[in-house]
C-alpha cells in the first residue's frame, strides 16, 4: 500500500516538474537556446510572492495574478535586452550568457533575502487531503499536477491554435524566412521568453508552497527541469509532463527503499533514459 | 513626351559584402511599377546578395536602395515586408512545421490590405489546393516553389522578389509555375526574378539585367538581345 501510495505522490509531484520544464523546453524549442538561469528564476518568482504576501497578507496562490504577469515582462526585457544579443552566433555565448545570469539572480537574491529558508503558507489547502479508498491525495499536489495540465494544455492550444503560436513555430523553423514573411524575429524571441518565465513563475510559486526555498535553490530545479524534459523528449509538451512523471515516481519511490536515494534514483532512470532512449519518451527520433 | 515616372525601386552604387568577400561592386538598378525585370548571371555572379540586400537580409557597405522614393537603410527585412517588399527565398525554405494553409496564413503577418488571400493563392496554384491540411515538408519541389510564391503573396505586396524559382525543378513543373506569372503581373505586382535558365528569364521579362563578378555588365530589353552579347555579358568573354 506505502508503494501504491508513493507512486500517486510521485506522479503528482510530476506536474510539478513538469511546470518546471516547460519553459525550458519552450526556449530551446524557439530559439535554441538553453537558460541556465531557468531555475533561478523560479526562485526569485518564489520570493516576488513572498513580498507580496508579507506586504498585503494575501493568500500566496492570489499572488500568481501579479507575479507571472511580472515575470512575463522580466523575460520580455531580458530577451530583448541581453539574450537577443547572443543567438544567431555559436552556442557558447547563451549558456555564459544565461550562466552569468544565474550568479546575479542568486547573489541579489541573497543580498535581498539572506540564505535564511522560506516558504509561502497556503493555510488548509497544504495539508489536507482527499481519501480515494485506502489512498490519500493531497489537495495541493493534486492542485499542482491539474495546474501543470492546465498549462501545457493551454500552452499547446496556443502553439497549435492561435497566430502568436504560428508566428513561433514559423521562426522556430526557420529564422531568416520568418523575417521575410515580416515576423520580427526579435519579438517573438521575447515573447517565447516571456512565456517561459511566465510558466516558472507558477512553477516558482507552487514549490514555494510546497516546501521551503533559499536564493541557491536554483540550480537543482534546473537540473530536475532538464531530466524531465530529456526524459519526455525534446519538442513534446506532453512528453515534458511525462517526464516530470517518470522523474517523480522515480524519485518517490527511490525515497521509499532509503530516504537518501530518492534524487540519486531520479538521476539513474535519467542516465537510463538517455542510455537507451536519447530521444526521450515521446521525442521524435533525432534527424537532421 | 512625358517624363518617365520615378522608379519603384532604385538600386544605386550598391556595393555588398556576402560573408568574407564581396559580392556587389557598385550595382545600379531601377524597376518601374509594374515591371517585370529579371536578374541574370553565372553562379557567384551576386544575383541572390542583390536581392537579400533589396530585402533587407544582408547588409550593404555602400550605395543606396530606395523603395517607392523611400531610402531603405537600415530597415530590418520584417518592416519593408510591411513597406510592401515580399522575397520569395532560393530553396523555398518553407517552414516545415506548419501546415500548406498555415504556411500561407504566416505571409499574411505584415497585415497589408490586398486581395491575396488564402483562397486566392488557392485558385492561383490549384495544385495546392487539394494540401491544404498537408504538412509543408511532405510537398513536392514544385509544390512547394507554388507554396513559397503564394506565401510571399499573401503579403500582399507592391514589388516582389523571386529568387531561382526553376532551381532543381523539372522543365514542365516551371512552366507550370511560370504560367502564373502573367495573373501576378495583372493584379498590379511588380516583379524582380533571378533566374539561371536564361529562356525562361528573356521570356517573362520586359527587362534584364545581367551581372557578372559582381557589376552589371548588360541591361537591356530582351528583343535586343542576341546570344553574342548575352554570352559576353554572362561569361565576360567574346563568344
Amino acid at each position: 500500500m506505502t508503494t501504491a501510495n508513493n507512486l500517486v505522490q510521485g506522479l503528482l509531484l510530476g506536474g510539478l516538474y513538469a511546470l518546471f520544464a516547460t519553459g525550458l523546453s519552450l526556449m530551446f524549442g524557439v530559439m535554441r537556446l538553453v537558460n541556465l538561469a531557468h531555475g533561478d528564476f523560479a526562485i526569485l518568482a518564489a520570493f516576488l510572492a513572498l513580498v507580496a504576501v508579507d506586504a498585503t497578507g494575501v493568500h500566496p496562490l492570489l499572488t500568481l495574478t501579479v507575479v507571472v504577469p511580472a515575470m512575463f515582462a522580466l523575460g520580455y526585457l531580458v530577451q530583448r535586452g541581453v539574450l537577443n544579443r547572443t543567438v544567431g552566433g555559436d552556442g557558447l555565448a547563451p549558456v555564459l550568457v544565461t550562466f552569468g545570469l544565474s550568479i546575479i539572480l542568486q547573489n541579489l537574491l541573497l543580498e535581498l533575502f539572506s540564505a535564511d529558508s522560506r516558504g509561502l503558507d497556503a493555510g488548509a489547502v497544504e495539508d489536507t487531503s482527499l481519501a480515494i479508498g485506502r489512498l490519500n491525495v493531497g489537495w495541493f499536489p493534486l492542485l499542482t499536477l491539474l495546474t501543470g495540465a492546465a498549462v501545457l494544455g493551454g500552452l499547446q492550444l496556443l502553439l497549435a491554435r492561435t497566430r502568436l503560436g504560428r508566428t513561433l513555430r514559423a521562426t522556430s523553423d526557420d529564422q531568416e524566412a520568418a523575417q521575410l514573411v515580416g515576423i520580427d524575429h526579435r519579438h517573438a524571441f521575447a515573447v517565447a521568453t516571456g512565456l517561459a518565465l511566465a510558466t516558472v513563475a507558477i512553477a516558482g510559486i507552487f514549490l514555494g508552497i510546497r516546501t521551503t526555498f533559499s536564493p541557491a535553490l536554483g540550480p537543482t530545479r534546473l537540473i530536475f527541469a532538464f531530466e524531465a524534459v530529456i526524459i519526455g523528449g525534446l519538442g513534446s509538451l506532453w512528453g515534458t509532463l511525462a517526464g516530470g512523471m517518470v522523474l517523480g515516481v522515480a524519485q518517490t519511490l527511490g525515497a521509499q527503499v532509503s530516504p537518501g536515494w530518492g534524487v540519486l534514483t531520479g538521476h539513474l532512470v535519467f542516465l537510463a533514459v538517455l542510455a537507451f532512449r536519447p530521444s526521450g519518451l515521446f521525442g521524435k527520433p533525432v534527424t537532421t | 513626351m512625358s517624363a518617365s515616372p520615378p522608379p519603384l525601386l532604385r538600386v544605386s552604387g550598391l556595393d555588398a559584402w556576402y560573408g568574407d568577400f564581396q559580392a556587389l561592386f557598385d550595382v545600379s538598378v531601377s524597376v518601374a511599377e509594374a515591371e517585370v525585370v529579371a536578374i541574370i548571371g553565372a553562379n557567384g555572379a551576386g544575383k541572390s546578395t542583390l536581392l537579400g540586400t533589396i530585402a533587407g537580409l544582408l547588409p550593404r557597405t555602400a550605395g543606396s536602395v530606395t523603395f517607392d522614393g523611400r531610402e531603405l537603410a537600415g530597415m530590418p527585412a520584417h518592416r519593408r515586408v510591411a513597406l510592401g517588399i515580399s522575397m520569395v527565398p532560393e530553396g523555398r525554405r518553407i517552414f516545415p512545421s506548419l501546415s500548406v494553409e498555415e504556411n500561407l496564413l504566416v505571409g499574411a503577418q505584415a497585415r497589408r490590405p490586398g486581395p491575396w488571400t488564402v483562397a486566392a493563392v488557392l485558385e492561383l496554384f490549384p495544385l495546392l489546393a487539394d494540401k491544404r491540411q498537408r504538412g509543408g515538408s511532405q510537398l513536392s519541389g514544385g509544390e512547394q516553389q507554388a507554396l513559397a510564391i503564394g506565401r510571399g503573396l499573401m503579403a500582399n505586396p507592391r514589388l516582389l522578389l523571386l529568387d531561382e524559382v526553376s532551381l532543381g525543378l523539372a522543365p514542365i513543373v516551371v512552366r507550370r509555375i511560370y504560367e502564373a506569372l502573367p495573373a501576378i503581373r495583372a493584379a498590379g505586382i511588380t516583379v524582380v526574378l533571378v533566374e539561371q535558365d536564361i529562356g525562361q528569364a528573356l521570356h517573362a521579362a520586359d527587362r534584364v539585367y545581367c551581372l557578372l563578378e559582381g557589376r552589371v555588365a548588360l541591361e537591356s530589353a530582351p528583343a535586343e538581345l542576341d546570344r553574342d552579347r548575352i554570352a559576353a555579358a554572362y561569361f565576360g568573354v567574346r563568344a
